[in-house]
C-alpha cells in the first residue's frame, strides 16, 4: 500500500527528559521517525522537552518545539501547527501517556488530528490491566492469576486468598515505578499504598509470582495489511521476577528449542494482531523451564527499550520501520536499509550472539538499595556482540566500566558464605559475578541454580568459564593455542595478565598484546548483515571476534576515529552522545570516513547509518587499539566521549596514537591538580584555596589550616563522583575512609568551599581563536554539583564586570592550554571575585542546550577545529557570542521515586539522571515551563511545608513571606513555625516525627503539601527526620526543595506570572 | 579430534570433530534458522548434504525424541561454529553429538561458518569432503573431485512400504519423496485417515486406495530424478484433489508442462518471506529448497502462480486452472520454523470438499458394481 498523501503535517511526540526507565533510545527511535517522515515528504513537528537530544536538532522536523509535555503546551501546539497526524508510538510511555491525555480531552477530535500507528483503543488494551486481562482470556492467551485494586485492602484480601510472594504492578507507570514483588503482608502494603500513588489512575495490578521462570522477550512489528513479523526474541539471564531493563539479557534466545521459539512467536503475532497495532509492539513472556506452560506477562504497543536494542542486536531499524507503517507503507514494499536488495517483511536472523548488561547507578548513589526487582533501577546499558556465549559476556563485562574487565570483582571473594548465598538469591547488580564467585569456591551446578534459578545452560558457561580461567592460571606455559583459545572465549589481554599473574607468572596487558601480535593472533570484524549472510550487505557494522575471515574492506579515504560515551549513567549521559553524533558529521562534512566506537545500544551514534563505520565494540584499550591498527585512521577524537573516551588518551598516547584536538598534554594539565594549580597561578587566576593531600592526617590538618567547611574529593572526578562538603574533623575522618576505599591509587583534595553563585562557560578554541558561544548562571549556589542545578542562560544575575572578567579568564586558560575543539570551565563568584573551579578541555553535559539556545552549532565548530579549520574563517570572533533574546532554562530531571534510600538532597555529587529546557523572552516565563517540563506541579495557590535549619532560617523567613503574601498556607515544624510566627507569619504547625501522630509525613502523604522545602541538617544517617520527609515527598511526588535558591527562583516565578494583593499604603495626612 | 572440511575450490576448513569418526562427501549447503536444528538434521530433503548452520551456537537445548522429522538423519554431515555440549531444555535427552556418532555422521564445529556461507553465497553451492581421518589433503582432494552427487536420495528417504495413520475425516493418500513427519502430523491432527505410500507407487496403486485427495510430500534432490512421480500426478491430476509441498510441488509443476532448475545456493531457512497474490500478503516461511520452478516455463501451461518470494520473486507457490490441485514451494507444516502458512492444510481440506460437493458419488452399490466391471475387464485382458 502506498503512503498516506491525505496527511500532509505530523506531529511526533518525544519522550522528554531522561529518567530510569526511559533513556536515550526514544532519542534514537525518535530521530529514526523523524527522518523516515522528512524522507516521504511530510512537514514534521516535532515536540520534546529534552533539549540534550538529536531529535530536537532543528535539522531533524520542520519545526521543533522544545516545550514542556503537557497536554496544555502540546494543545497549544497542535492549536497553532494544525497537524494531520498524531505519531505517539516513538516517544516511550510519555509519548503514549499524551496521546491518550489528548484524546480524553477532546483536542484531538477537535483539531482533527489523527492518532497514526496505534489506535487509541489499542493503548488502552495493551495498558490497561482489566482490559489487557480480557483480551488475552478471548486470544486463549494465559495470564497469571491476578486482580485489579485501587485499595490496599482489596490487595490483602486476594493475597490471602492465593498466598504470596505476590507482585505489584502500579498501572501505567514508568518502568515499573511503585511496584515490587512481595514476601508477606507488611511488604504488600507498603507497595500497593505507593503503587496506588504512582499511577495516574491510582490502580495496581496485584498478581500471583510467577518469579523464577524463563523471561523471553519478542519485538513484533505489523502494518495495515496485517502482515506480521518478529525481528528478534530475547532470553533474559535472570529468571522472572527482575525488570527486563534490569536483566541481563542475550539475544537471540539460547534454551527455546523451535517448538518453544515457534509457541511464544505465535502469541506474539497473535497478540500483535487482536491489538491491531500498526508498527511495533513488544510481548514479553514468561516460560515454564520444565513444560509448555508460559504466561503473558506484558505489552508496550509502542516503540520501546527493548526494541532499541533488538534493533542494534539484528541492524532491523524497527522505529524507522514503523514510522513507515505509520503513514501507510506496508513491510514487503519497503526496502530493508542493511542489504538494500531485500524487503522489511522478513525476520532477521543472527550469525552472533548478543548480551545487554545494565548499568547502574549505585557506584554513585551508595546508600541506595541495590535489590533488583519489578521496579528499574539501570539508567544505561551496554551491548556487546561475539560469535560465542563466552565472547560476548566478555566484551559486554569490560564495557561497563565499573571497575571490572572479566566475570570477576576483587571483592567477592570476602563475602561471608551466608552473604553470598542470600546475595544468589535476591539478586541484585552483581549477581552474575556472585555467580562465578560461587563457583570458584567450588559450589555445584545444582546447587546454584536452586539459589538463584538461572536457567542451567547460563551457569554451565559460567562455570566453564571459571574452569578455564583455572586452566590458564595453572599451565606452565602460555602456549600459543591456549592464548587463541583465551581470546575465543572473549578474555581480554589484560584479563589474561591478570590471571597468569595470580599462577605466579608476572604480566601485564601490554605482554600479553605484544606476545599475541607476535603471534599474528589479532581479531576479524564481522559484520551484523540482519541475514546471516544469505545476502549481501553494504552495512558498514561491525563486531570483532577470533576467527578466520575479516569482512572490513579498505577503503582510499582518510579516516578519523570518534571514541563513544559508552553506558549512560550518573554524570555522563545522552548529552555526550549529542555531540559525538555531531562529531561524526562534521567529520564526514569536512571529506573524511567517520569512524566510531562505542557500546550503548541506546543511542543514535550505534545507529549505523550515523557514521561511515560503526565498530560495535567495548571502549577498552585492547578493543579500541585493534580498530585503530584495522582502520588506520589519521587520528581519534577522544573529548566528545566524556570522561571515558578522555580517559583512554593517556593508554592510546602511549601506544602511538595520534590524538586529534586538545591532546593528552592539555588533558593533564586540566585535571592533574598540581599542574592545574600551577597554571592558573602562573595566568594569576584565582582559585579556591585548597591542596592536595595523600594521607588522612595531612588531610585533616589541611582543612583545619583552610578552615572548615571545605569541600573534599578525590582526583580525577567524573560527575562530582564522592565529592562532599564536610563541616567538621569528624566528618572528614568519616569522608576519608570512604574515599579512600573508593579509589585507593588517587590522591585526595581539600578546597575551601565558598558560598557563592556559580557559572559556567563552554568555549571552542583553534589554537588561535577563543569562541564563547554563552555563559550560564546556575540558579543554586555552590555546593550543588552544576549537573544538578537550574542553568539560566543568558545570566540574570550578573553583571558586565563579572561576565567579562569569566571571557578573559576563558580565553586566557583555552591558549594557555593550548585547547583544540571545546573546554567548559567552572566558575564561583565570591564577593565580587570570580574563581575557578574546574576545567574541563572536552565536550561538557550543557554543549547540546547551549547549542540549541545559541543558535551556533558547537560540536560541529569544535570538530572542524579539531580537523584545522579556522573559526574566523567560520565567521566567528573571538570572545563571547552575542546574546540571545530569548531566555532559556535548563532544569535538571531526577529519578528518585525509582531509587530507594537515595537522599534527594543536592550536594556537590551529581544526582540527576536528565535535563529539559524552558525557552520564553521572560525568565519567569522560561523558567514556569523549565518546572513544569521537569515535572512539577506548580498549583496557582496551595500549602508549603517548610522544615529548615538554623543557620538557613533568616533567608527561608524572607522566602516564605514572599509565598505567604501570594496566598500559600504555611505549614512548619516547631523551630521553623517558632521563627515563621515570630516574622509575623501566619503558620500552621505540624508534629516533627517524634512529636506522634498526625505528623509531617501523615500530611505529605494525605496530599496536604504540594511544596516541602527542607535543609539539610548535619549527619548522613537515614534515620534523621530530614532524610525520611524528602525521601516521603518524593515517593508521594511532592516537590521537593533543598536549596533555598531553588526556592527563591520558584518564588521570583511565582510572583512574576501570578497577581498578589496589597492594601492600598495609607494616605499621608 | 580434529576434523577437517574440504570444499571443492580448495578451501579447507581446520576445527573439531564432534560427531561420528567418518569421512562423508556431500554438497555443502546453509541453513539461517536459529532454532530447529534437530528438524534440519532429520529433515530428509537434506539427503546426501553437509549441512551448516549459520547460527554459531548449536546444542544448546539437547535432543528430544520429539522433534525429529523422520526416523534418521540423513545428513552427511553437520557444520556448526560452536557445538554446545552441555544442553539445557527439559525435553533434552541426549546431546547433539551424540545423534550423530550413533548414526555414523561427522561434525565439523569451531570453524569460521560465516565464511563458509559467504563462499556458499558467491559461489553457489559446493561439492564438500568433511572428515574426522588424518588423510593427506592431496587424497582428500582427489577423493572429493571422484565424489559425484547423489541421484537417488528419493529412494533411500522414502518409506519401502505402506502404512496408515488412521483417522476418521478424509482419506489422504501422503506419495512420500522423503517426507517430513510434521506433514503426516498436519494431516492428523485436522482428522485426516493418512496413507502413507512409497515414492514410486503408480497412479493405479493411488487409485485402488481410494483417496479424497493426495498429496504430495517434500524430498530431497533434482524433481527431474523422479520421473515416475512426475507421470503419476499426470495421470491422477483432476481426478483427486492433489496439494504438494516443496519436491511435490515441483513435480506438480513438470507434471502440468513447466520446468524447473537448480539455485545458486537455494533457500534454506525459517525467515523466507512469501507474497500470496491474491490477498497481497506477505507469510514467513520456512523452506528448504535448491530447485525452483521457472517463471517464464508457466506460460503455455495450465498453472497459474499464486505466491511468489518477495525477496527474490521466485516461484512459491501454483495452482491449476482448471483441476483442484495447488503446491506451494515452502513448508506449511513448519517444523522447524513458524506456522503461519499452516492455513494451507485447511485449505487443502476445503479443496477436497468443494470437490466431492462438485462431484457426487454415485451410491455405493452402483460404484461396486461398476468396480466389480472394471475389474473383470482387467482380467479378461
Amino acid at each position: 500500500m502506498p503512503k498516506n498523501n491525505e496527511l500532509k503535517k505530523i506531529l511526533v511526540i518525544g519522550s522528554g527528559p531522561i529518567v530510569i526507565g526511559q533513556a536515550a533510545e526514544f532519542d534514537y527511535a525518535g530521530t529514526q521517525a523523524c527522518q523516515a517522515l522528512k524522507e516521504e515528504g511530510y512537514e514534521v513537528v516535532l515536540i520534546n522537552s529534552n533539549p540534550a537530544t538529536i531529535m530536537t536538532d532543528t535539522n531533524m522536523a520542520d519545526k521543533v518545539y522544545i516545550e514542556p509535555i503537557t497536554l496544555e503546551f502540546v494543545t497549544q501546539i497542535i492549536r497553532q501547527e494544525r497537524p494531520d497526524g498524531l505519531l505517539p508510538t516513538l516517544g516511550g510511555q510519555t509519548g503514549l501517556n499524551m496521546a491518550v491525555e489528548l484524546a480524553r480531552a477532546g483536542v484531538l477530535e477537535r483539531e482533527n488530528v489523527k492518532l497514526l500507528g496505534t489506535q487509541l483503543t489499542a493503548i488502552e488494551k495493551a495498558e490497561d490491566r482489566d482490559l489487557f486481562r480480557d483480551l488475552m482470556r478471548e486470544l486463549e492467551q494465559p495470564v497469571p492469576e491476578s486482580t485489579i485494586v485501587t485499595t490496599v485492602e482489596a490487595a490483602v484480601e486476594f493475597a490471602n486468598e492465593i498466598g504470596y510472594p505476590i507482585i505489584v504492578r502500579p498501572a501505567y507507570t514508568l518502568g515499573g515505578t511503585g511496584g515490587g514483588i512481595c514476601a508477606n503482608e507488611e511488604e504488600l502494603l507498603e507497595t500497593v499504598a505507593s503503587g496506588i500513588r504512582y499511577s495516574p489512575i491510582s490502580q495496581c495490578l496485584i498478581e500471583k509470582s510467577i518469579a523464577g521462570m524463563k523471561e523471553v522477550e519478542y519485538e513484533v512489528m505489523r502494518d495495515a495489511n496485517d502482515n506480521c513479523i518478529v525481528v528478534c526474541n530475547m532470553e533474559n539471564f535472570d529468571p522472572v521476577g527482575v525488570h527486563t531493563g534490569d536483566s541481563i539479557v542475550v539475544a537471540p534466545s539460547q534454551t527455546l528449542s523451535d517448538r518453544e521459539y515457534q509457541m511464544l512467536r505465535s502469541a506474539s503475532l497473535k497478540i500483535i494482531r487482536a491489538l491491531n497495532i500498526e508498527g511495533g509492539c513488544n510481548v514479553q513472556f514468561a516460560l515454564d523451564p520444565f513444560s509448555y506452560q508460559y504466561y503473558v506477562i506484558e505489552v508496550n504497543p509502542r516503540v520501546s527499550r527493548s526494541s532499541a536494542l533488538a534493533s542494534k542486536a539484528t541492524g532491523y531499524p524497527i522505529a524507522k520501520m514503523a514510522a513507515k507503517i505509520a503513514i501507510g507503507y506496508t513491510l514487503d514494499e519497503i526496502v530493508n536499509p542493511v542489504t538494500g536488495q531485500t524487503y522489511a517483511c522478513f525476520e532477521p536472523t543472527l550469525d552472533y550472539i548478543v548480551s545487554k548488561i545494565p548499568r547502574w547507578p549505585f557506584d554513585k548513589f551508595i546508600n541506595a538499595n541495590r535489590k533488583l526487582g519489578t521496579q528499574m533501577k539501570a539508567t544505561g546499558e551496554v551491548m556487546a556482540i561475539g560469535r560465542t556465549f563466552e565472547e560476548s559476556m566478555h566484551k559486554a563485562v569490560r564495557s561497563l566500566e565499573i571497575g571490572v574487565h572479566r566475570i570477576h570483582l576483587k571483592e567477592a571473594h570476602e563475602l561471608s558464605e551466608d552473604v553470598l548465598r542470600t546475595r544468589l538469591q535476591k539478586p541484585d547488580d552483581e549477581r552474575m559475578f556472585l555467580v562465578a564467585e560461587a563457583f570458584r569456591r567450588g559450589y555445584q551446578l545444582q546447587e546454584i541454580q536452586d539459589l538463584t534459578k538461572i536457567d542451567w545452560w547460563f551457569l554451565d558457561k559460567l562455570e566453564g568459564i571459571v574452569k578455564f580461567e583455572n586452566e590458564l592460571r595453572a599451565a606452565a606455559s602460555l602456549t600459543p593455542e591456549l592464548l587463541y583459545q583465551a581470546k575465543r572465549k572473549g578474555f581480554s589481554d589484560r584479563s589474561i595478565a591478570e590471571i597468569r599473574t595470580e599462577g605466579g607468572n608476572a604480566l601485564n596487558e601490554h605482554d600479553i598484546r605484544a606476545l599475541r601480535l607476535s603471534q599474528g593472533l589479532k581479531p576479524v570484524y564481522k559484520m551484523v548483515d540482519t541475514c546471516a549472510a544469505e545476502f549481501e550487505a553494504t552495512t558498514p557494522y561491525y563486531y570483532s571476534t577470533y576467527e578466520t575471515e575479516n569482512e572490513v574492506t579498505e577503503t582510499t579515504k582518510q579516516k578519523v576515529l570518534v571514541l563513544g560515551s559508552g553506558p549512560i549513567r550518573i554524570g555522563q549521559g545522552i548529552e555526550f552522545d549529542y555531540s559525538t553524533v555531531h562529531a561524526v558529521w562534521a567529520i564526514q562534512n569536512a571529506g573524511y570516513e567517520a569512524v566510531i566506537i562505542n557500546n550503548n545500544p541506546e543511542t543514535v551514534s550505534t545507529d549505523f547509518s550515523t557514521s561511515d563505520r560503526l565498530y560495535f565494540e567495548p571502549l577498552f584499550f585492547e578493543d579500541v587499539m585493534n580498530v585503530i591498527e584495522q582502520e588506520q585512521p589519521i587520528g581519534v577524537i577522544v573529548q566528545f566521549g566524556g570522561q571515558t573516551a578522555i580517559n583512554l588518551a593517556a593508554p592510546l598516547t602511549k601506544a602511538g596514537v595520534r590524538i586529534l584536538g586538545s591532546d593528552l598534554e592539555s588533558i593533564d594539565a586540566a585535571e592533574d591538580r598540581k599542574k592545574f594549580e600551577a597554571l592558573l597561578r602562573k595566568l594569576n587566576i584565582a582559585q579556591p584555596e585548597g591542596s592536595t593531600v595523600t594521607s588522612v592526617d595531612e588531610a585533616v590538618g589541611t582543612a583545619q589550616k583552610l578552615g572548615y567547611p571545605v569541600l573534599v574529593r578525590p582526583s580525577y572526578v567524573l560527575g562530582g563522583r564522592a565529592m562532599e562538603i564536610v563541616y567538621s574533623d569528624e566528618e572528614l575522618l568519616n569522608y576519608m575512609v570512604e574515599a579512600v576505599k573508593i579509589n585507593p591509587e588517587h590522591p585526595v583534595l581539600i578546597d575551601r568551599y565558598m558560598l557563592g553563585k556559580e557559572a559556567e562557560v563552554d568555549a571552542i578554541c583553534d589554537g588561535d581563536t577563543v569562541l564563547i558561544p554563552g555563559i550560564m548562571e546556575h540558579i543554586e549556589r555552590a555546593g550543588v554539583h552544576s549537573g544538578d542545578s537550574i542553568a539560566v542562560y543568558p545570566p540574570q544575575h550578573l553583571s558586565a564586570e563579572l561576565k567579562q572578567q569569566m571571557i578573559d579568564i576563558t580565553i586566557k586558560i583555552a591558549k594557555e592550554l593550548r585547547v583544540i575543539g571545546l573546554v567548559n570551565i567552572q566558575f564561583v563568584i565570591f564577593q565580587d571575585q570570580v574563581y575557578v573551579i574546574e576545567v574541563n578541555p572536552r565536550s561538557s553535559r550543557t554543549v547540546p542546550f547551549l547549542s540549541k539556545v545559541t543558535n551556533i552549532p558547537m560540536a560541529n565548530l569544535a570538530t572542524k577545529a579539531i580537523l584545522g579549520q579556522k573559526l574566523a574563517d567560520l565567521g566567528y570572533q573571538e570572545g563571547l557570542a552575542p546574546e540571545a533574546d530569548y531566555v532559556s532554562v535548563k532544569v535538571p530531571v531526577f529519578s528518585f521515586a525509582k531509587l530507594r534510600r537515595v537522599d534527594p538532597t543536592l550536594t556537590p555529587e551529581m544526582k540527576s539522571t536528565g535535563e529539559v529546557m524552558g525557552r520564553d523572552k521572560q525568565y519567569a516565563k522560561a523558567l514556569y515551563k523549565g518546572l513544569i517540563g521537569a515535572g512539577m506541579r506548580i498549583p496557582p495557590t496551595g500549602a508549603i511545608i517548610a522544615t529548615v535549619s538554623d543557620k538557613d532560617k533568616p533567608e527561608a523567613i524572607e522566602i516564605l513571606r514572599g509565598f505567604y503574601e501570594l496566598g500559600y498556607n504555611i505549614i512548619a515544624t516547631g523551630g521553623t513555625a517558632d521563627a515563621l510566627e515570630g516574622a509575623g507569619l501566619r503558620v500552621k504547625r505540624v508534629n516533627k516525627l517524634t512529636e506522634g501522630t498526625p505528623n509531617i509525613l501523615d500530611l505529605i502523604r494525605d496530599g496536604q503539601a504540594h511544596f516541602v522545602v527542607n535543609t539539610l541538617t548535619k549527619g548522613k544517617t537515614p534515620e534523621r527526620d530530614g532524610f525520611r520527609i524528602r525521601r516521603e515527598a518524593v515517593e508521594n511526588g511532592v516537590v521537593c526543595m533543598t536549596s533555598l535558591d531553588t526556592v527563591r527562583a520558584l518564588l521570583n516565578m511565582l510572583e512574576a506570572i501570578n497577581f498578589s494583593s496589597h492594601p492600598m499604603p495609607v494616605l499621608q495626612q | 579430534m580434529q576434523a577437517r572440511l574440504l570444499l571443492e575450490d580448495g578451501t579447507l576448513f581446520t576445527g573439531a570433530s564432534f560427531g561420528a569418526e567418518a569421512q562423508s562427501a556431500g554438497e555443502v549447503v546453509f541453513n539461517t534458522g536459529i532454532t530447529g536444528y534437530q528438524e534440519v538434521l532429520s529433515d530428509p530433503s537434506y539427503c546426501g548434504q553437509i549441512v551448516t548452520m549459520t547460527y554459531p551456537l548449536i546444542g544448546n537445548y539437547g535432543i528430544t525424541r520429539d522433534d525429529f522429522e523422520a526416523v534418521r538423519p540423513f545428513i552427511h554431515g553437520f557444520v556448526v561454529r560452536r557445538h554446545e555440549e552441555v544442553p539445557s531444555n527439559w525435553r533434552a535427552e541426549y546431546s547433539l553429538g551424540r545423534l550423530l556418532k550413533e548414526y555414523g555422521i561427522p561434525g565439523i564445529s569451531e570453524i569460521d561458518t560465516r565464511m563458509l556461507t559467504r563462499k556458499l553465497r558467491h559461489f553457489g553451492t559446493m561439492r564438500g569432503l568433511l572428515t574426522t581421518g588424518n588423510e593427506r589433503i592431496e587424497e582428500l582432494q582427489e577423493r572429493l573431485l571422484g565424489t559425484t552427487l547423489m541421484r537417488d536420495q528419493v529412494a533411500r528417504t522414502s518409506t519401502k512400504g505402506v502404512f496408515s495413520s488412521p483417522g476418521d475425516r478424509e482419506r489422504i493418500v501422503l506419495v512420500d519423496f522423503g517426507a517430513k513427519s510434521g506433514i503426516l502430523r498436519e494431516l492428523t491432527k485436522r482428522g485426516c485417515d493418512v496413507v502413507v505410500v512409497p515414492h514410486d507407487t503408480t497412479a493405479d496403486e493411488i487409485r485402488r486406495l481410494n483417496p479424497d485427495g493426495i498429496q504430495l510430500s517434500n524430498g530431497p534432490g533434482d524433481p527431474k530424478d523422479v520421473p515416475y512421480a512426475v507421470k503419476m500426478i499426470q495421470e491422477l491430476l483432476g481426478e483427486y484433489p492433489i496439494f504438494g509441498i516443496c519436491l511435490g510441488h515441483q513435480l506438480f509443476a513438470l507434471a502440468c508442462g513447466a520446468d524447473t532448475s537448480k539455485l545458486k545456493f537455494g533457500h534454506r531457512g525459517g525467515n523466507h518471506p512469501v507474497k500470496e497474490l491474491a490477498t497481497n500478503r506477505c507469510y514467513i516461511t520456512s523452506q528448504n529448497h535448491g530447485y525452483t520452478v521457472l517463471d517464464d516455463t508457466i506460460a503455455g501451461t495450465k498453472l497459474e502462480v499464486t505466491h511468489i518470494n518477495n525477496n527474490d520473486r521466485t516461484i512459491e507457490g501454483l495452482k491449476h486452472a482448471e483441476f483442484p490441485a495447488f503446491s506451494v514451494q515452502y513448508h506449511p507444516e513448519a517444523a522447524p520454523g513458524p506456522f503461519d502458512s499452516s492455513y494451507l492444510f485447511d485449505q487443502f481440506l476445503d479443496m477436497i470438499r468443494d470437490h466431492k460437493m462438485n462431484n457426487p458419488q454415485k451410491p455405493r452399490q452402483a460404484q461396486l458394481a461398476e468396480a466389480l466391471r472394471g475389474e473383470l475387464q482387467y482380467a479378461q485382458k
